[in-house]
Formats: C-alpha cells, structure tokens, sequence
C-alpha cells in the first residue's frame, strides 16, 4: 500500500476545497484528493449568484446581510458565524474578482448584482440587489478561477482518488485513506491537517438538482468515525426544479422578474408572502407550491406548476409590483435582456423540454438542492465533536459538508457560494497554521484495513440485491415522507423502511471484480453512504416535533423557541442512532415570527 | 420505443482488444443517452464503465462519440438522434483506459501548458477592478469552456498530431488573452505562436460543431491567429 504524507490533505475539489487549496498551500505542504476531476465539481453547476453587500448599484450594508440570513435560517443560525460571513463576504468577493473571475458588470464597469429570495433592504423591506453574478453560471466561474489559480500556484492534486476512510489516532486526524479510481490500489494519505470539502447528498431523494456525485461521502465517513452529523433534518428544497428531471432553474430567474403561476393563471405567491412575493425565502415558496398542487391547482392537476419569464409576463407583474430599476426609471425587460442573463437556463429548457422560456413557461416542482446540515464545525472550521463544541485536533470540514452553522434551517439563495468562498478561505488558512505547530500522529499497522473491508464485503457479496433496487426504493420514500411536508407516521415509515434497506444492503452484489475504473464498486460504496445519511436525516427529523425552515411538519406546524431552538446531533453508535442536542448562538437578534 | 444500443467495450484487464456489445432496452423519446447507459450498468452489466457526474450538460464528465460524433452524453436525447441505433464510442485520440473512459491527461496537459490563468501583477484597488460591459463582452463566449475535450478529441489535426495543444486549450488562452483586465496575453500568443500552437487549425470547424457549449471556437482560433500576426488585440 503506498503511502504519502503532506502537512494538509483536502478532500474534495470544488469551491471549498479549491479555495482551501490556495490558502494552505502558501505555509504548508498541501494536497488536493477528489474523486471526480476538479472542474467536474458540483459547484459549476450554480447558477444564480454568490451574495454580498458589495451596494454596487443600491445601499447595501453586511448588517442586513447578516439579518437577512439569521431570518432565512429561521433563527436556527449561529449569529456569530453569521455575521462574520456577511462581514467576510465582501472582501471575498474582490478578492475573487482580482483572481480574474469575470463577473457581469453595471453600465459604470462595476460587479453587476441582481435580487435573490429573502435579501432586502432591511429599511424599505423590498428585494435588494445582492447576487453578485456572471450570467447564469457564477458556481461554474468560482470553479474555473479557483482551479485556474490552484493551477497558477502549483497546488497538488490527485485526481480521480475516492477518499473512503478517516484515519483517527489518539482522538486527533492523522490522515485519509482513498482508492486510486484508474488502478484500484488503496493509498494512505498521511497528513497533520485534513480539510474535509465533499459537499452534499441530494441523491437521498428521487427529485434532485444533485449531481450523480454528491452522495454524502464525507458526512458517512465522519459518522463511521464517531463524528456526529449536526441538523440533518435540514435539507433545502428548491422550488424550482425542471419538472420530473430535477435540473435547478435559478432563484435567478425570479430575480429578473419571473413569476409562479398555477392552473388557474393565478401567481400565488401574493397570498403567501405578500411583501417580497416570488421572492420569498425557498422553504416558504417550496411550501406555498405543494399547497397549491395538494389543492388541486397544480397545472392539468399534476404536480407542477409554471415558472413564467416571458418578457409579457415580467412587464405585467413588474408593474403592478411597481418594480423599479436602481436608477428609478420601471422595471421592464425584453427577450434579448432575458437570453443575456439567463443563457443557460433557456438552453436547459431547450434541451431537455423543447421549451423556449422566452416564449412558454417552464413546468416546475421543488427539488432536493442542498444541505444545511453536516460535519458540525465552528467558525475556524475546525471540526467540533459534541454539545461542548470540543475540536478534534486536525479536522476540518467547509462548504456543503460543513455545517458552522450559517445556514441554520433554510439556506437563501447564494449563500452557498459565499459560504465554501469565505469557510474554505478560513478553513486552508487555520489547518496550515495548525499543521506547522503540529507533528505526524504515528499512523497504525493496520491503517487501510477498514476500508478494504468495506469494499471486499462489496466485492465478495453473495447476495442477490441489487444496488439499483435498494437506491431507488430508498429516493421514493425519502421523497415521499421526508421531503417538503412531513408527518410522524410517514417518517416513521421511513425510518422503518431505510433500516430495512440497510439490512438488504448486505446481500448486494457487485458485478465488476476488475481493479481498473471499478465504478460499480465505488458506486455501490456510496449508496452505503446515502443509506446513512438517510437513517440520520430521518430520525433526526422524526425527534423534532417543530416546524422551522425546511422541518416543515403537518402535525406540528409552529416553531416551537422553548423547547427547539437547538440544533440537533446525531451518532452513528453500534449501528444505531444517538441524538444529542446544542444551544444555537444567538447575538443581536431575538427570534421572531418570520414574515416575507 | 425499442433501442439497440451498440457499446465499445475494453477492459484491459481480460480483453486483447475492443469489441461491440449490443443492448437491446426500452427506451422514452426524452431519456439521455445518459439514462441509456445508467439502465444497461444498473441492470444489464454492471462492468459498464464510464464517468459522469451533473447529467445536464456543465460539468463535462460523459464526453463520447454519438452515433459518430462527439456529445455530451447527457445533453442528447434519444429523439435528437432520429433513430433508434444508437453507438456509443470513446472520443478519439486519447489513450482508452476501460470502455468509454479516456485518459484525460494529455487533453489537461495541453491545457495547462497556454498558462490558463488570469494574470495581473499591479497592486488591486480596495474594491473591484473596473471593466466596461463591452470589455467583459468581448471574452463572455470562451469563458463558457467546461473541459470536456468533446472539441479537441473532434479535431483531425489533434488525431494526426498529438502534440497540437487542441482548440480547447486555445479557447481557454482565448478567454485571458481578450480579457481587460489580464497582463500576460503577449506570453500566451508567443507559447501558441509555435508548429503545435494555432498553425495546426485549418478551420475545419469539426470543434465548433461539436462544442456543447455552443462555443465559437473556430472564430476564438481566428482571433488568436489574428493577435499573434498583427501583435494587436482588438
């Protein structure tokens, strides 16, 4: 088995971890894994924008910012970590645009912004200009910057290397150990500092923007490893996926002035959040959405509804909203505007709809989009193990693996961006700081044991189950009953179901018993993971008897601050389930009822 | 509809040489080739190997040859084809490691070497760099560059000579080279102005056609062969 050692090892090659890359790799010796090629990345595939109160074009400050996120997060955000967000943010993104990143820029050559849910003016209460964007790919410029400049700087990378253990000597991260994808060889990485930056697990649920990728690797390791996984309950629904496919249509296109419409022509969203609109936060527009299919004004009766951008549409509305552009003149757009900012988006329709946006409405349903919970970390990114917030020297984790947590129960929209900018920045800087006052923890004899044992289980099954099978059966009900709207019974049944999965999981049969690319292998690894994920997201949903942000309960429809402004914790101990809980860090704001 | 999906296989831990290998499966109008190849190794063969990760189109895993022509796998649906035989090919002119999966290294080291980075050595001011929209228009389209080799891999000139750096690599020099702000366009046009740098472009178009970016990348070549005999950027 070949061993390597660096100071720092980062896992993953997206945002965070590219970022991370750049800042370690100037004081310590430093080495990217990912599985997939770093430009391949699920951050390419945001679209909308990353938030700052840059005020390029209006008043802006990072205090509403700050407010504006603690609201989104339903008050289940750490204050702290917030604030510091939305303070970094602008730096952030200069420093960003000094990498070269082309942002869109106003007539006066400035980074061009555009409104996104829940951002306002904290005066006025009406949609603020806060996205900063490059058309309607900002997460695939970040990448491409971030790997242009990793490029630039001579970083390390190991590509195509799948990271499946943790190794953990005297209660400190001493290193990774990850399969060579192009030989099948296990490597150890062993390392003083390890900066977890996987991303998520949208592939829990049937309908999902979520690349095939994003299976929750890092989260299961660390669970593996007695590392708990903090408010896993939390998992964004996007309103707008395209129509049984999944694919994310950008908050953007709402930013532009894009309407929600039911069967009866209706854009409802005036009933649900009468100040902001369709430009509500996503759990409040998810859930307007299933109400109106649940009442039978879904379009023809089934389960979508109409996203509308055409130019008619956006004039109509944008002047009964009396919508202004930041110069004061109204706000009204044409077909060439709307293609010039929203390129992407009228490509997917194209391609996969026949639908030219310009001209139809986009046929639309909430989709799994991301993860407020995770690896529960504090704002130095050190990875934090229990209700004390105690650090496991050596560990990080950052971006959507992390949960700090700035997200709290409901993400807003770019603010992913700015988290994997700004915590993958922080993240690089604190473990290259940590790794030179540190020293090598000895590695085991037996360091690469566990994960041949999990793949040789896979390789050596006798079973009859199929992969597939199980996958599936666990993205419908996990869809079906954790999802936008939940009920004790439904997760219950849930809970029930993904367990029994589990079980079935043992009898599974791998079909490639190659070592080179065996993808069916390394595939059949990370269903074991969403199985995981799945088993926490579901019991710690079904222990919170609330409804906060994304949580959102039938049978208890009010948050409840006295018994549930907390977040939850949960291990993965002798195969089952331990709750914990932690007190949330509150600073300047006291809870509220949130209204939009 | 009934599809007969025809697969290159190779795995050259058992096999001499390639082979074809027939599936014969039931398929939507409206499924990816993607979705095709996910049925065949999810239920008929799991040994089916390929990369992909988005399935829509920007991360630019599942380049391969379609019906004979580079796509990205995801982005082509069954109806697009106009038939219901569909082969599946690894792109051409990198080395084959397992089935459809390529050695992308040749591809990132061209990449690498037309210093594909943004360049800008003065002191930045407190807030952003300034651009015009007319300055930032003027390198929007190979900023849309996802590296999927779907273009270079199209290319006669990179299947005679691997050595040529590929149009990708040049749309990615492209992208700095027009860019206001960057410092180092005069270094990137003398690495391609050099036998394996644009000359070997013949305006075939083959990488425009099969960009699924929709790229102009043979007007970005044109522009960069004209910047290097004129020295001038506009």
């Amino acid at each position: 088995m070949k061993t390597h050692q660096y100071e720092v090892v980062i896992v993953g090659a997206g945002g965070a971890g590219l970022m991370a890359a750049l800042y370690a790799s100037k004081n310590a010796s430093t080495a990217v894994l990912s599985k997939l090629y770093p430009t391949r990345s699920h951050t390419g595939a945001a679209q909308g924008g990353v938030g700052a109160a840059l005020g390029s074009s209006e008043e802006d400050h990072p205090e509403w910012h700050t407010f504006d996120t603690v609201k989104g997060s339903d008050y289940l955000g750490d204050q702290d970590a917030i604030e510091f967000m939305c303070e970094e943010a602008v730096p952030a993104i200069y420093e960003l645009e000094h990498m070269g990143l082309p942002f869109d820029r106003t007539p006066e050559g400035k980074i061009s912004q555009r409104p996104f849910g829940g951002h306002t003016n904290n005066i006025t209460k009406k949609p603020v200009t806060r996205a900063a964007h490059a058309a309607d790919r900002t997460g695939h410029m970040i990448l491409q910057t971030l790997y242009q400049q990793c490029i630039k700087n001579n970083v390390k990378f190991h590509d195509e290397f799948q990271v499946i253990d943790l190794i953990v000597v005297n209660n400190a991260a001493a290193g990774v150990v990850a399969v060579e994808l192009s030989t099948g060889e296990l490597h150890i990485f062993h390392a003083k500092a390890i900066i977890f930056a996987t991303g998520g697990h949208g592939r829990i649920w049937e309908i999902t923007s979520n690349a095939y990728a994003y299976t929750g690797d890092g989260i299961a390791i660390a669970l593996r490893r007695g590392i708990p996984a903090q408010d896993m309950e939390f998992f964004q629904f996007h309103p707008t996926g395209i129509y049984k496919l999944g694919i994310l249509i950008t908050e953007g296109v709402r930013g532009e002035g894009g309407v929600l419409i039911n069967n009866d022509g209706e854009r409802f969203m005036d009933r649900y959040a009468p100040t902001v609109k369709d430009l509500a936060s996503r759990d409040v527009v998810s859930r307007a959405m299933y109400l109106e299919m649940m009442a039978g004004r879904g379009i023809n009766g089934k389960k979508y509804l109409y996203l509308d951008v055409t130019p008619e549409v956006v004039n109509k509305y944008a002047a009964l909203d009396g919508r202004k552009r930041p110069d004061g003149s109204a706000f009204q757009t044409t077909g060439e505007e709307i293609l010039a900012k929203l390129p992407d988006i009228i490509d997917f329709c194209q391609v996969y709809l026949g639908v030219n946006p310009i001209n139809q409405p986009m046929p639309v349903q909430p989709t799994a989009h991301y993860a407020m919970g995770g690896i529960p970390t504090n704002v130095n990114g050190e990875v934090v193990i229990d209700d004390k917030n105690t650090v496991m020297p050596g560990l990080y984790a950052a971006g959507e693996v992390a949960c700090v947590s700035v997200h709290g129960a409901n993400r807003l929209g770019t603010n992913s961006l700015l988290d994997l900018v700004v915590f993958g920045k922080h993240s690089g800087i604190n473990a290259a700081e940590y790794a030179k006052g540190a020293s090598f923890q000895p590695l085991p004899g037996d360091a690469g044991e566990y994960s041949r044992d999990q793949l040789e289980a896979l390789l050596n099954g006798e079973g009859s189950e199929r992969v597939t099978d199980i996958a599936n059966e666990m993205k419908q009900v996990m869809f079906e009953h954790v999802g936008v709207f939940r009920v004790e019974e439904g997760m219950q049944q849930a809970v029930e179901k993904v367990r029994e999965l589990k079980e079935r999981f043992k009898y599974v049969r791998v079909q490639d018993h190659g070592k080179i690319f065996n993808t069916e292998l390394l595939n059949a690894w990370e269903i074991s993971n969403l199985l995981d994920l799945a088993e926490v997201t579901a019991v710690s949903a079904l222990a919170r008897k609330e409804s906060r942000g994304a949580h959102a309960r039938d049978d208890f429809q009010k948050r409840n601050d006295i018994e549930w402004l907390k977040h939850t914790l949960a291990w993965m101990r002798d195969g089952k389930i331990d709750l914990g809980y932690k007190p949330v860090t509150l600073t300047k704001y006291e809870p509220k009822e949130r209204v939009y | 509809m009934q599809i007969k999906l025809k697969v290159f296989r190779y795995n050259p831990e058992q096999d001499k040489k390639p082979k074809y290998q027939t599936y014969e499966l039931e398929a939507e109008p409206t499924d990816r080739v993607l979705d095709l190849l996910e049925h065949v190794k999810n239920y008929v063969d799991g040994t089916l190997s390929f990369r992909r990760s988005c399935a829509h189109g920007v991360c630019g895993s599942d380049a391969m040859r379609i019906n004979g022509v580079n796509k990205l796998a995801c982005k082509v649906l069954v109806h697009d084809l106009h038939t219901t035989k569909i082969r599946v090919e690894p792109i051409l002119g990198l080395p084959i490691i397992k089935d459809l999966i390529v050695d992308m290294e040749p591809f990132m080291e061209h990449y690498r070497s037309v210093m594909p980075f943004f360049v800008n050595d003065e002191k930045p001011p407190s807030k952003e760099r300034h651009q015009t929209q007319e300055e930032r228009a003027r390198f929007d389209d190979t900023t849309k560059c996802i590296l999927c080799a779907c273009c270079t891999t199209a290319c006669p000139s990179f299947w005679a000579n691997e050595q040529y750096v590929g149009p990708a690599a040049i749309v990615n020099a492209h992208r700095f080279i027009f860019d206001s702000r960057d410092r180092a366009a005069a270094e990137r046009l003398k690495i391609l102005n050099d036998q394996f740098g644009v000359y070997p472009c013949h305006t075939i178009f083959n990488c425009t056609v099969a960009c699924p970016r929709e790229i102009e990348i043979t007007q970005a070549i044109g522009e960069v062969k004209k910047a290097i005999v004129t020295g001038r950027l506009d």
